[in-house]
């Protein structure tokens, strides 16, 4: 087939074809990257606009004091999150972080339900000193203390 | 005293580079042979130098020398002495320094042994290691020294973070970095070639052994890291698609192109310019890597610290080495002349469609890292995970290991259809076999499906090429293509047999209650407190039976250190050959019950059985070589010696 090609021409054809695909693949990773970036929000937000059911998001704030219940089946807990303004409840089901307490700071990973609580797959706590989940980190200082304030 | 030896040393180092430097941008111009003289030997000295200042760093850490600021921040007297050493570069200051020790160890060998490229390239190249080399001494002097002394020594250091207290990950670390750094061998030779236009066969074969090698030190990296992530966090995955993980799989991406491009070079000499732009990208990707991982821009256990003079320190580097490499290779590409022709159906153009997916898949990976900072310096805050990477790189990455299958089956240049159509007849057949079989059996995911399938065609495809040779006379590179090949086919198994068919069990238990997982029935035997030299436990005693068969023990814990305090949850491995039974324990629960975790995965240490394999090959390809270039030199010296002889 490349016989039919000029000489001259290959060198021209390999370096387009490896620039529609390159180029395509670009294309095809921001049209995914609009439809399926999850984002981040935090409880007044989550309230306010809910993403779709089922959309994987991330949900951020304060674990409200007295919310935290375990199940029966001792490894489902369900919480509320809360930053003041709004409270979301939220359900869990796994191995807790050391560092997750009524009172903290917590991001939650997982689905919003269609019944309004939020279906958590993963949490990440303040883990030590050297390592937080970013979003946590940048609560302004006034949030945290309305948060905490409002949990006490 | 010692830590000023080691700063002195540094800074000598860092003055040698800019010697270097400057004596190959004068070497190069005409009558500039009194200052290219000094090139290679300002290389072997600034080695030399910068693996003293290394070595003091490691002195330092081994005695806990709590009068260096470094030391007593990430040491500990406590700490066993494996973990002594592995605080060095376990912090930034002392990683960046053995960024930039692996680099002058390098730029060091290539001028003590490399004299097959004309002498003018090789100043050039020099020169291009040195430019870079220079930037890093900069970024370390000026805003990471790892010597600072403290006014007061500290009482006692501050330990290291016991997440990385763990034999596996102390030569994580030096093994990426020696893969990432190596690179820049590569990123130098194609720099130099731009400079003196001599983009030539030999040029790549020059380089080859030098990307098989940094290549090998990549795989394996990323293998133990992956492994690490695995049993260290306790979360039973193998990758999260981490841009730290992403960091050290794009230059892997990029290197494995320039790897497959180069030998189409040496071998046909095609491929010369995307060889060149392959080069500059690969070692690009390194140094974006280290910017996003030592930046503190993304927040993980690998950004030590946070402090954003360093990241703009560390861009502005970026910005002037890549996008000055670019702008040569833009304005030096159209001089360099067209290599050979090939026809499609050949193994270069194989090659070629590896190269182009191989791209693809690495602007996937690095437009989804770099996404989420993008959106958030317009505020918005974006996660970008596996929903993005899997299905949008698989678009890619299905299709390159369809053409892996056949690719080694084809003739260099030209190839006819009719010649190889009994082997790809035989790949399909036992491709569409397995996917068949399988949905069938078990009806599992479409990605997985797929991934099954295609293992199993690149697994024959790998193996056919041996067919009606001498397995005695085969060369070894071929070899190396064999056995790398076969393990992409063993780790896609692992990856898509653990996706379909892991099994999970969480459940709060009493002690002596028996839980099923799969085949596995565990008993909860006993939980215990244990001690360590710098941590107590809680220890689950697990008797796992396979099948009804014997017990075995399995002791998950959870682990607290004190120096710093932290939790941790060390997973306890059953390993069969047929896969794995993960278990972690959790917190007490009401009425005397554990938590525990529980999974069995099918086949997933093959998916690092498969990554050891790759870097065997690659090891194999790179033996056979160095062992031919040898013989080469060997004959070259015989036919001089007997030309001089009268």
């Amino acid at each position: 087939m490349n016989a039919a090609l000029k000489p001259k021409h290959q060198r021209l054809a390999l370096l387009a074809v490896a620039l529609v695909v390159v180029f395509g693949a670009v294309l095809l990773a921001m049209w995914a990257l609009r439809n399926q970036a999850s984002y981040f929000y935090v409880p007044s937000d989550m309230v306010a606009t809910p993403p779709e059911p089922g959309q994987a998001v991330r949900l951020g704030g304060m674990v409200e004091a007295g919310s935290l219940r375990t199940r029966p089946d001792g490894v489902t807990v369900d919480f509320v999150v809360g930053d003041g303004e709004a409270r979301v409840p939220v359900v869990f089901s796994g191995i807790v972080p050391d560092l997750f307490v009524e009172g903290s700071g917590v991001v939650a990973e997982g689905s919003l339900r269609a019944d309004g609580t939020f279906l958590a797959t993963n949490l990440l706590a303040k883990h030590d000193e050297n390592y937080m989940p970013r979003e946590l980190e940048e609560m302004t200082a006034a949030q945290k203390r309305e948060t905490i304030a409002e949990a006490e | 005293m010692i830590a000023e030896l080691g700063l002195a040393a540094l800074w000598l180092a860092a003055a040698l580079a800019g010697l270097q430097l400057i004596a190959g941008a004068l070497g190069l111009r005409e009558g500039g042979a009194g200052m290219a003289a000094l090139v290679r030997p300002a290389a072997v000295v600034q080695a030399l130098l910068c693996a003293l200042a290394f070595g003091v760093l490691l002195l330092l850490f081994v005695r806990t020398d709590l009068s260096v600021a470094l030391v007593a921040r990430n040491s500990h007297s406590d700490k066993p002495l494996i973990f002594k050493l592995a605080g060095t570069w376990g912090n930034h200051e002392g990683s960046m320094l053995l960024w930039v020790s692996v680099m002058a160890l390098a730029g060091g060998l290539i001028a003590f042994l490399e004299r097959r490229l004309p002498e003018r390239t090789m100043i050039a190249t020099l020169g291009a290691q040195a430019f870079v080399a220079v930037g890093f001494y900069a970024f370390l002097l000026a805003s990471s020294n790892p010597f600072e002394r403290l006014p007061v020594p500290a009482a006692e250091g501050m330990g290291l973070n016991p997440l990385l207290q763990d034999v596996g990950l102390a030569f994580h670390p030096p093994t990426l970095y020696v893969g990432y750094v190596g690179l820049s061998v590569a990123f130098s030779f194609a720099v130099g070639a731009l400079l003196t236009r001599q983009v030539t066969p030999d040029f790549a074969k020059v380089m080859r052994p030098w990307v098989l090698g940094a290549w090998i030190f990549l795989t394996l990296g990323i293998t133990a890291g992956s492994y690490w992530a695995y049993y260290e966090l306790g979360w039973g995955g193998w990758w999260f698609w981490d841009p730290v993980e992403n960091a050290s799989l794009m230059p892997w991406l990029a290197a494995t192109a320039l790897l497959h491009s180069a030998s189409v070079l040496a071998s046909r000499d095609a491929l010369r310019a995307w060889t060149i732009m392959l080069g500059v990208v690969a070692f690009s990707m390194s140094m974006i890597g280290t910017f996003l991982v030592r930046s503190g821009i993304l927040t993980s256990v690998h950004a030590f610290a946070v402090d954003p003079e360093r990241g703009s320190f560390i861009l502005v580097l970026l910005a002037i080495y890549i996008g000055g490499a670019l702008l040569l290779f833009a304005i030096r590409a159209g001089t360099i002349a067209e290599g050979e022709r090939f026809s499609i159906l050949s193994r270069e153009g194989a090659l070629v469609v590896n190269n182009v997916a191989l791209s693809a898949i690495l602007g996937i990976v690095l437009l989804g890292t770099l996404y989420p900072l993008l959106t958030e310096a317009f505020g918005v805050r974006v996660s970008v995970g596996p929903p993005y990477f899997n299905p949008v790189g698989a678009v890619f990455f299905l299709p390159m290991l369809g053409v892996l299958a056949i690719g080694p089956l084809l003739r260099w240049r030209r190839d006819s259809f009719e010649r190889i159509q009994p082997s790809v007849v035989a790949i399909a057949v036992v491709g569409v076999a397995v996917l068949a079989g399988v949905y069938f059996l078990a009806g599992i995911a479409l990605l997985p499906l797929l991934g099954m399938a295609l293992a199993a065609a690149v697994a024959i495809g790998s193996v056919l090429p041996l067919r009606g040779r001498s397995l005695r006379r085969l060369p070894l590179p071929v070899w190396g293509m064999v056995v790398a090949h076969f393990g992409v086919a063993v780790a896609l198994f692992g990856m898509a047999a653990d996706t379909a068919f892991q099994q999970e069990r969480l459940v709060a238990a009493q002690v002596g209650e028996t839980v099923e997982d799969g085949p596995w029935s565990i008993t909860l035997v006993s939980v215990e407190p244990v001690a360590g030299p710098n941590w107590t436990a809680l220890e689950a005693t697990l008797h796992a039976r396979y099948k009804g068969g014997e017990p075995s023990v399995v002791q998950p814990q959870a682990r607290s250190f004190w120096t710093p305090p932290q939790e941790t949850s060390e997973a306890a491995l059953l390993t069969r050959w047929n896969g794995q039974l993960y278990s972690v324990i959790g917190g007490e629960a009401e009425g005397g019950r554990w938590q525990l975790r529980l999974w069995w995965k099918p086949f997933v240490t093959w998916i690092w059985y498969g990554g050891v394999l790759i870097a065997l090959g690659g090891l194999l390809a790179l033996v056979g070589r160095l062992a031919g270039d040898l013989k080469r030199r060997s004959a070259q010296a015989q036919i001089a010696a007997r030309r001089a002889a009268p």
